[in-house]
């Protein structure tokens, strides 16, 4: 399932809307399959009057998990070696997120080829709320 | 095996996908596979884990008042790498075991940011590596700081 060698190009990018205004329920959601129950995601009264924050905001996994997709619905779901990003910014309800993932380099391993990406995940402002980068097993 | 047990279930990985918004077919039915970031929902299986309401302990949400921020309550996700030695799939158990990794700090724009590596290995039955998991987490020193705009 995964792609081939002859199949991808340095330089070949592919984007993808991961949500439109995000909902807090969905961040809920994620909560509830992740067991992360951190009030600062889900409780809006604890993250404003007891943490200070303006309100709630998404867990940073909720914005990897989604990003992955960009990846994997390119490269397949069994491809993937490695996946790492940073969290450059906070993603709040009512965000549009925009994930790009672009072909840094395509190396002949010992183990056989793979390609190396990096990734970008932005808000409806353009703000970076994830930057990484990720490697995946290519068919000769 | 030693280590936490983590039974991968197929219900798991669907409501984990959906919480994504992933539909892949792949995630899908008795031999799904799991997404990418589908092992840090091992958390359900930590008896100790210190973000979830547990029975008889004080939580620390609102309920009638707005709840407390804990001593590092201030810490935040800073980033999170995976390696994945072979794909996940729904049926089997895996062991975790977290240790410690590096810890540093940098100077922020509101005083210093202490960061620190939790390091979880996922093991298989037989004790092959199957996900190696590292969580970058970054907390400012001192008292609480007014916090990024919206």
């Amino acid at each position: 399932m995964s792609l081939k060698t002859d199949e991808i190009k340095v330089g070949e990018t592919r984007g993808c809307v991961l949500v439109e205004d995000l909902k807090r329920t969905r961040i809920v959601q994620y909560a509830g399959a992740s067991g992360d129950f951190n009030p600062l995601h889900t409780d809006e009264r604890f993250a404003v009057e007891a943490a200070g924050y303006p309100g709630v905001f998404a867990h940073g996994m909720l914005t990897m998990g989604m990003t992955g997709r960009v990846l994997t619905d390119w490269v397949g779901p069994e491809a993937l070696l490695r996946y790492g990003v940073r969290f450059k910014a906070q993603v709040w309800p009512g965000d549009t997120l925009t994930a790009t993932a672009t072909v840094a380099s395509v190396e002949d391993t010992g183990a056989g080829p793979v390609a190396h990406f990096s990734l970008r995940t932005v808000n409806q402002d353009g703000v970076e709320v994830v930057t990484g980068t990720a490697t995946a097993r290519l068919e000769p | 095996m030693t280590g936490q047990p983590f039974p991968v279930e197929a219900g798991h990985i669907m409501m984990f996908a959906r919480a994504i918004g992933d539909e892949h077919p792949a995630y899908q039915g008795k031999t799904a596979l799991a997404p990418p970031t589908f092992t840090m929902a091992s958390a359900h299986y930590d008896p100790d884990y210190h973000l979830r309401p547990k029975q008889g302990e004080e939580w620390f949400g609102s309920g009638g008042g707005p709840g407390t921020m804990t001593e590092g309550g201030g810490g935040l996700h800073a980033e999170q790498h995976f390696e994945y030695h072979r794909p996940v799939r729904a049926g089997e158990t895996l062991y975790s075991r977290t240790v410690p990794g590096r810890s540093w700090e940098k100077q922020g724009r509101t005083g210093r940011l202490l960061f620190s590596e939790r390091i979880t290995e996922y093991r298989d039955a037989d004790g092959a590596p199957v996900v190696s998991a590292v969580t970058v987490a970054v907390v400012p020193e001192g008292p609480a700081t007014p916090k990024d705009a919206r």
